[in-house]
């Protein structure tokens, strides 16, 4: 349908419609998507990282996990993914966060290579949608890894992501997903050096009784389930 | 640093938390709040808030990541979603306190468990029971994700994540220090679904004192 770039250090919001997906594909390798996802019909349903965890038992996303809602539904599927790893853990970045590791780069001297956070993004980009800071959920780190030993320590793997590697993300309800390419929080390059990716949107086959991501875990199944019997349709012509 | 007796003079407030109840209490800055899993293996799900703005609230991916380590235990300090430390954990005889699980939902345990399992008493229930019965605009909105305190949610190093018997026991506490003026909402887990209450949800006891 259409195809956009999301420019380094930049946010990106669109609600993606039930049917379509949007795939992100890592140009130079080594990006990083901070994302954030609502129901679009009643936003105060939104992405929640603690039931997406234990409903699928993982602590990272990849091919046939679903991004659960708070509300017991499916907000998105990964259908693709050939990075292997996505990191829900470790939230995104912050002015502070900036600031410290990269010093301050403003507008009046560094034009739109200025410094950016996520966390200021999101809250723009949320404020667009009448939504507001309040309302910040959990993102996603799409194309990072952090891994996490048996004394829980974390730590960001450097050089996860590969050039031309993707993912792609189908919407199961009218999501608003809100994408910022700002580097990950414990990135440990000390250089201000987001990456672009590439975005994709197109039309998609709703996911049939064999749906990789519907199959993957029984409690998969009922999330499909419980998503769909918010769009069953009056039968005829009214 | 563990203060095992408190002298009764300091103390504030000393209430019996029965399963499947939320609590909501203001703490001033200094104040310290120790919360007593009473008969063990139970799950004290909460949440924290800067009293004076409810958006500027408990982060639990801020808290981990400016720790670099998923567990809390004492040291810990318990960062909000605009960078400031809440609270700090200054005692901690269970050892290690979940952040990862969230609260449990009807509408999770639908996905978890079964359908049919709706009816059934939920800590987000009680969440926002207690948020509207507090009143000042607190709303279903501001419910981010928990501290499960006295709960043991392991991530293995291939990133799954376990549900495993609690490190608990009968009489342990973790003790908290308000490094700011905060706003607690506890909900005592109803949850009859998981082994977080060893199946069998049971009271918390809650100290703030000087």
């Amino acid at each position: 349908m259409f195809e956009d770039t999301i420019q380094p250090g930049a946010t990106w919001s669109y609600v993606l419609k039930r049917g379509t997906a949007v795939r992100l594909t890592d140009i130079y390798g080594g990006a990083n998507v901070s994302a954030i996802f609502y129901n679009w019909e009643n936003p105060v349903e939104r992405y929640n990282m603690p039931d997406t965890l234990k409903a699928q038992h993982t602590a990272h996303l990849t091919q046939g996990d679903v991004l659960y809602s708070d509300m017991g539904r499916v907000l998105c599927s990964i259908t693709e993914d050939t990075v292997g790893w996505h990191d829900p853990l470790s939230g995104c970045s912050n002015a502070a966060l900036v600031a410290r590791k990269y010093g301050e780069a403003r507008y009046q001297e560094h034009g739109n290579d200025c410094h950016t956070n996520a966390t200021d993004s999101f809250a723009i980009e949320l404020a667009k949608f009448g939504l507001s800071f309040r309302d910040m959920t959990t993102p996603v780190n799409f194309f990072s890894k952090v891994l996490v030993n048996e004394e829980g320590s974390m730590t960001f793997v450097t050089g996860h992501s590969k050039r031309g590697t993707y993912v792609e993300l189908r919407a199961e309800m009218n999501v608003l997903a809100i994408f910022n390419t700002s580097q990950h929080p414990l990135d440990p390059n000390p250089n201000y050096q987001p990456k672009p990716v590439q975005l994709t949107i197109r039309r998609v086959a709703p996911p049939g009784p064999d749906d990789p991501c519907r199959t993957s875990r029984p409690e998969n199944g009922r999330g499909f389930l419980l998503t769909e019997r918010d769009f069953i349709q009056p039968q005829g012509d009214l | 640093m563990n203060k095992a007796v408190v002298d009764p003079v300091t103390v504030r407030h000393d209430t019996v938390i029965p399963a499947g109840e939320p609590w909501i209490h203001e703490l001033n800055q200094g104040q310290h709040l120790r919360i007593i899993d009473l008969e063990g293996n139970q799950a004290a799900d909460t949440l924290f808030y800067n009293a004076h703005d409810y958006s500027d609230r408990y982060s639990a991916q801020d808290t981990i990541r400016a720790q670099a380590n998923i567990y809390l235990t004492t040291g810990t300090k318990l960062i909000s979603s605009k960078g400031n430390v809440l609270l700090t954990i200054v005692g901690d005889t269970c050892g290690r306190h979940d952040t990862l699980g969230g609260a449990c939902a009807m509408e999770s345990n639908m996905v978890r468990y079964a359908i049919e399992k709706r009816h059934m008493h939920a800590c987000r229930q009680s969440f926002v029971k207690a948020a509207l019965a507090w009143g000042r605009g607190l709303e279903k909105r501001d419910l981010a994700p928990n501290i499960n305190f006295f709960m043991n949610v392991p991530v293995t190093p291939e990133g799954k994540l376990t549900f495993e018997d609690g490190v608990s026991g009968a009489g342990k506490y973790v003790e908290l220090q308000a490094e700011m003026d905060v706003l607690v909402l506890i909900s005592n887990c109803p949850q009859l679904n998981n082994p977080c209450n060893a199946y069998n949800p049971t009271p918390i006891r809650v100290l703030v004192f000087d």
